[in-house]
């Protein structure tokens, strides 16, 4: 698309490896078989994938206008770039960031590209990386030979293979953590990048890294490999290690890490990583991927099995040179300031003052301070980027990371140079307050921008932000400190499951309409690097979602004993109650057309691109009425599963499921009987062969979780297998809702 | 030195009174209608931000938005596929286009008469480092076309040029009539 492109890979020319510029090439002429029908289209799509070049939403070339479905007319015409995916569609670029850490000079140029190639906006994910959208296939190569001219790199940012290795932004500065975890962070990035041992991945594989037990800032618990750094004594002397966990994740249906090692060695944590990749590579599920993650496998072997196959692993691997010789600059690494250590500046005004209280943190070295600018939805504009690198290069060594909240940090800020630093960042509008606070809104893109977005988490998450500045609202210590997290589907990008208030886009329907839905998560914890998950409480209109924050807050504040924390204060009170608090605003006021759109979208909502919202058929009452119940059902397993009734939870979250699928076996076959059996094969036959229950991004993974659990049903119910049915009954009776939606509603092209 | 992808933006007068929230229906409504000869596909909504590309109607060869960079709240057409024809013509495009949208929002009820061209103010740029750096070189090298689009934009009326200096920006150019001028009287001057 642009003109210049050509002329870039000269400009460039010395200013990255031979072997990168080589890549470069290779993926600039792929780019150009492609157009000419030369490379298969699926091929093509995982060539870009692997260099995070991802399709965006409305990219088969339809998009619903709000009362009908447009072809987009692309000059291209039908040339692809991936299955039902056109070659001029606008996609999203995933820029890899590990550890998070950036200097100035890639900040300038990540601002250039926001600029010439995207929307203006650079946008911090949950995992350290940027995207950009809007982004023309065709572009992508300058995009990613300009990135690669200041040493960043787009590789294996999506795709079946090891993603953007991220590591606490404070590691270094923090006063809890037992050792700095950027060098190893660092190394694990380079070492396992292009590695031959995780080319054949059946899905994505995240590790993390954290310096402490404690806080969230690494979230190892819910990475497919996380490290802890952790010390013991040898021979009278502090070795450093890692405690290793593995087989954590979020998606649909959230798995907790195991501990794999409660040590190893830092010069073991290369060797164990490559062994954990051969075994995924080798026994990881690869026809099913949704059953292809890590977490799959940990739970399948169990962890003693999975350790013992990784361990005989580890024996044949051939010694590799750099499993070590990091060792020592690692011990030794440490960053500078650029400024001496200061003092704590004596007058300062009230805005100062609140910003200070929530954006700052005091570093181990004295007289230094990190720095958080926060990032309303993780989005930062050009000119931000750029005036962030004069920043950094201005009061710090340019040492500046991004977050898993979606900010940035400055490190090493000098306490005298506090208040010049705040106001240079008050002239780039980048001084808000609020960081980690119940403002601080986490989310995913959503139906902004993802394929897979069901709701739109970004609209929410501004007008929640909205309110509460419009409100100037002064909020209570204990409500301040709570975190919401929004995404816009099950798949937890935005991390709903660990959070106070949590958020995930569902459909339900309501009379003739499609209406956008957010199922709330509560009890979620942060803390302890995501130490528990949240359970689903009930489904709400989008549009009431900001009055479900409003009680719960209110609620929270009004009942809460001294000192309890909101996952506490969800705990005691109970999921009954919890859910009854909400009742009233899980339907949509009569007559109200506005719950029929979603925030900052007025089209009709519809939950695909090929249906119009409006529907001209009936209402099966019925069927309805049998969701409703099977809703209902699952919910009482919670409440079981909280009880710690295990064995009743899990026979509870089977029946639901059951209930769900005779309500859709139901609609063709009224007289189909309450035997499990039948209901079982029957729904197969109609609903699962034919397809009709099938997820268009998901295909069969719903369904797959009512088969599993009526295969074993009548076996006993493990504490976490009950814990995943539950997830997995919540999500098939959610999906059982979509495909009566979706049957239900004429479909228009 | 060639000018492609080239971006206007007509500073509105008052910006405090303009709401951009109606601004997301109407983009909307002309996906639906696809009301300019380039292909239109989707908003993006940026009001969270502030000194951001604010609302913008995200198009196959061109965006068109209403953009708070700066904070110098103007309508701003960004031509990213190129655009056949010498300087001159690609100038003229890309302000035609960006004077037919302020037209249009001018005239959006919605908008309830608020925003509006300040009839002074038009900021030029050209989103492509490579092929214009914002340097004395590509200055002195577009300076003269530059100079021949604003005499007949503005018709003889006086004008100024005024250059972006910060190497880090995109090359550009605010060009400002010394007399008001409407979209209407803009565009029959290009005509």
């Amino acid at each position: 698309m642009k003109v210049s492109n050509g002329q870039w890979k000269e400009a460039l020319s010395g200013k990255m490896t031979e072997s990168l510029a080589r890549e470069l090439d290779i993926y600039e002429s792929e780019i150009a078989l492609r157009k000419q029908g030369k490379i298969d289209e699926r091929v093509f799509a995982e060539t870009r994938l692997r260099r995070g070049t991802y399709g965006q939403r409305y990219d088969n070339g339809q998009r619903h206008d709000g009362s009908r479905v447009q072809q987009m007319a692309y000059p291209s015409g039908d040339l692809t770039k991936g299955p039902m995916t056109m070659w001029d569609a606008p996609g999203m670029q995933r820029i890899k960031i590990p550890g998070g850490g950036l200097n100035a000079q890639q900040l300038e140029t990540l601002s250039q590209l926001a600029e010439e190639y995207s929307d203006g906006i650079a946008h911090v994910t949950t995992r350290q990386d940027f995207q950009l959208h809007y982004v023309h296939i065709e572009n992508t190569p300058t995009i990613m030979r300009r990135l690669a001219a200041v040493n960043i790199t787009t590789r294996e940012a999506c795709g079946n293979s090891v993603r953007n290795v991220t590591a606490c932004p404070y590691a270094g500065t923090c006063r809890d953590e037992v050792f700095d975890v950027t060098p190893y962070s660092r190394v694990l990035s380079r070492f396992l990048m292009g590695h031959p041992d995780c080319q054949n991945f059946g899905r994505k594989f995240k590790p993390a890294f954290s310096g402490c037990a404690q806080h969230a800032c690494g979230l190892t618990n819910l990475h497919d490999l996380g490290f802890i750094a952790v010390t013991r004594e040898e021979n009278g002397l502090e070795k450093r290690g890692f405690a290793v966990y593995v087989g954590g994740g979020l998606g649909a249906v959230p798995y907790q890490a195991k501990l794999f090692d409660s040590f190893v060695p830092v010069e073991e944590i290369l060797p164990l990583a490559q062994s954990i990749a051969r075994i995924y590579a080798k026994l990881g599920e690869k026809k099913n991927r949704n059953r292809a993650r890590i977490k799959f496998l940990v739970q399948d072997l169990g962890i003693a099995k999975f350790k013992e196959l990784v361990l005989e692993e580890r024996k044949t691997l051939p010694p590799d040179p750099r499993w070590t010789e990091f060792v020592d600059d690692a011990e030794r690494f440490e960053e500078q300031p650029l400024k001496p250590a200061g003092e704590w500046p004596a007058e300062i005004s009230e805005a100062f003052k609140n910003w200070v209280k929530t954006n700052t943190r005091p570093q181990k070295q004295e007289g230094y301070v990190v720095v958080t600018v926060t990032l309303p939805l993780g989005d930062i504009t050009a000119n931000q980027l750029r005036s962030l690198a004069g920043i950094v290069r201005r009061f710090t060594r340019e040492t500046v990371r991004t977050t898993v909240e979606q900010n940035f940090v400055i490190r090493w800020v000098s306490l005298s140079d506090l208040p010049e630093l705040y106001q240079a960042l008050e002239a780039a509008e980048l001084a808000a307050p609020g960081a980690g606070t119940i403002v601080d809104i986490v989310t995913c893109p959503g139906t902004d921008t993802c394929k897979l977005g069901i709701s739109s988490s970004r609209g929410l998450a501004a007008e929640l932000r909205k309110e509460m500045e419009e409100t100037g609202a002064k909020f209570d210590q204990a409500v301040e400190s709570l975190h919401i997290k929004i995404s816009g589907c099950y798949n937890s990008c935005g991390q709903h499951h660990v959070a106070d208030l949590g958020f995930y886009g569902v459909s339900r329907k309501v009379g003739n309409y499609a209406v956008p839905h957010f199922q709330v998560v509560l009890g979620g914890e942060w803390e302890h690097n995501a130490g528990s998950y949240g359970l689903p409480v009930a489904a709400v209109p989008s549009k009431n979602v900001p009055k479900v924050v409003a009680r719960l807050t209110e609620r929270y504040l009004a009942g809460r004993a001294s000192g309890e924390s909101f996952q506490s204060f969800v705990k005691r009170s109970g999921k009954v109650a919890m859910k009854s608090m909400l009742e009233d605003l899980t339907k949509p006021p009569a007559g109200d057309r506005s719950f029929f759109s979603d925030w900052g979208d007025p089209r009709e909502y519809t939950l695909s691109d090929h249906a119009v919202g409006e529907c001209a058929g009936e209402v099966v009452l019925p069927v309805e009425f049998e969701l409703t119940a099977a809703e209902r059902e699952v919910f009482e397993a919670q409440i079981a599963f909280e009880n710690e009734e295990v064995e009743r939870a899990g026979k509870m979250a089977y029946q639901a499921m059951v209930h769900a699928a005779k309500a859709l076996v139901k609609v063709e076959m009224p007289d189909v009987n309450d035997d499990p059996d039948q209901i079982a094969i029957e729904f197969r036959r109609r609903y699962f062969d034919t397809q009709k229950f099938w997820d268009p991004f998901v295909g069969g993974k719903f369904a797959s979780y009512f088969f599993d659990a009526h295969q074993n049903a009548g076996k006993p119910y493990t504490f976490d297998a009950t814990r995943y049915l539950i997830d997995e009954a919540q999500l098939f009776i959610d999906a059982a809702h979509s495909c009566n939606n979706k049957l239900s509603t004429p479909v228009s092209v | 030195m060639t000018l492609q992808h080239v971006n206007v933006k007509l500073v509105v007068e008052n910006p405090a009174q303009v709401d951009l929230g109606p601004l997301i229906p109407i983009f909307h409504e002309w996906i639906q209608g696809q009301v300019f000869d380039e292909l239109l596909l989707d908003v993006a909504d940026y009001r969270h931000v502030t000194g951001g590309p604010g609302v913008i109607l995200i198009g196959h060869q061109a965006d068109y938005s209403v953009d708070n960079t700066d904070h110098r709240l103007g309508v701003r057409y960004n031509r990213k596929a190129a655009f056949d024809g010498s300087n001159f013509q690609r100038l003229e495009q890309a302000v035609r286009a960006a004077l037919t949208a302020c037209q249009r929002l001018e005239q959006e009820p919605r908008m309830g008469g608020k925003l509006r061209f300040n009839g002074q103010e038009i900021e030029l740029f050209v989103n492509d480092r490579l092929l214009a750096p914002n340097n004395d070189a590509s200055r002195a090298a577009a300076g003269p076309e530059l100079q021949t689009f604003a005499k007949k934009l503005f018709q003889g009326g006086e004008y100024s040029l005024d250059y972006q200096q910060d190497p880090r920006r995109l090359f550009g150019v605010l060009m400002k009539c010394s007399e008001k001028l409407s979209t209407s009287a803009l565009l029959q001057n290009l005509s």
